[in-house]
């Protein structure tokens, strides 16, 4: 029983972890397969390493192995998250050919002091057009 | 054991693909993305031989190089980031 859920286990992981491999070839865009690869990185090798420590079945193993798997799935958004930051951040035009929403872009109203816009302004129906 | 077996093949192909990445890749942050994957299935490809082998070392060995991933995740980031400037 515990080895029909180990493979199971395991075998969902590496599923996980061969498309991810495909999304990485397959997809057209830097962030797609960045976001491709997080997703195959976190919950898939996450299932490979609980199949692995059913399959050992040791305290040690399901200690050791659930301690790597807590820390896979704080890291692995963190990690997705910078280098897709990173990628918009050194190649901006091809990071951002496919995005509907870019909440990375500059701000079109940073140009605007706050200080100024602040103090009894007009209110946000009032506000200057920077569009 | 086959089924450890069969997923060990196909970890080794999800890695055959981040590489064909890693050199196709038209940006830097493509290769890092590729070969964070790869590391990733390295990373499940010596889980599985704890127990395909029985040793129980490799736990030690998945847990340190789960840690040391993001860690040199970051840092690459970094570096590409800074590389820019």
């Amino acid at each position: 029983m515990s080895g029909l859920i180990a493979n199971a286990l395991i075998l969902f992981g590496v599923l996980l972890v061969v498309l991810g491999g495909v999304a990485l070839l397959r997809l057209p865009d830097v962030l797609a397969r960045a976001n491709a690869a997080t997703k195959a990185a976190g919950l898939g090798l996450a299932s490979i390493l609980a199949g692995a420590a059913v399959a050992i079945g040791t305290r040690d193993a399901y200690v050791k192995l659930g301690l790597a798997i807590v820390v896979q799935f704080i890291t692995a958004p963190v990690a997705g998250h910078v280098l897709g930051r990173t990628a918009y951040r050194t190649d901006p035009a091809a990071a951002t050919s496919f995005l509907v929403i870019d909440d990375l872009r500059p701000d079109p109203r940073a140009d605007i002091d706050v200080a100024e816009a602040s103090e009894g302004g007009p209110g946000p129906e009032g506000a200057p057009d920077t569009r | 054991m086959t089924v450890l077996d069969l997923a060990l093949v196909a970890l080794g192909l999800a890695f055959a693909l981040g590489i064909v990445r890693v050199v196709l890749g038209p940006t830097v942050a493509d290769r890092a993305v590729a070969t964070d994957l790869c590391l990733f299935t390295v990373i499940g490809a010596v889980a599985l031989m704890a127990p395909r082998t029985g040793a129980e070392q490799f736990e030690d060995v998945v847990l340190i190089a789960v840690l040391l991933g993001f860690v040199a995740t970051i840092a690459l980031a970094a570096l590409i980031g800074k590389e820019r400037e």
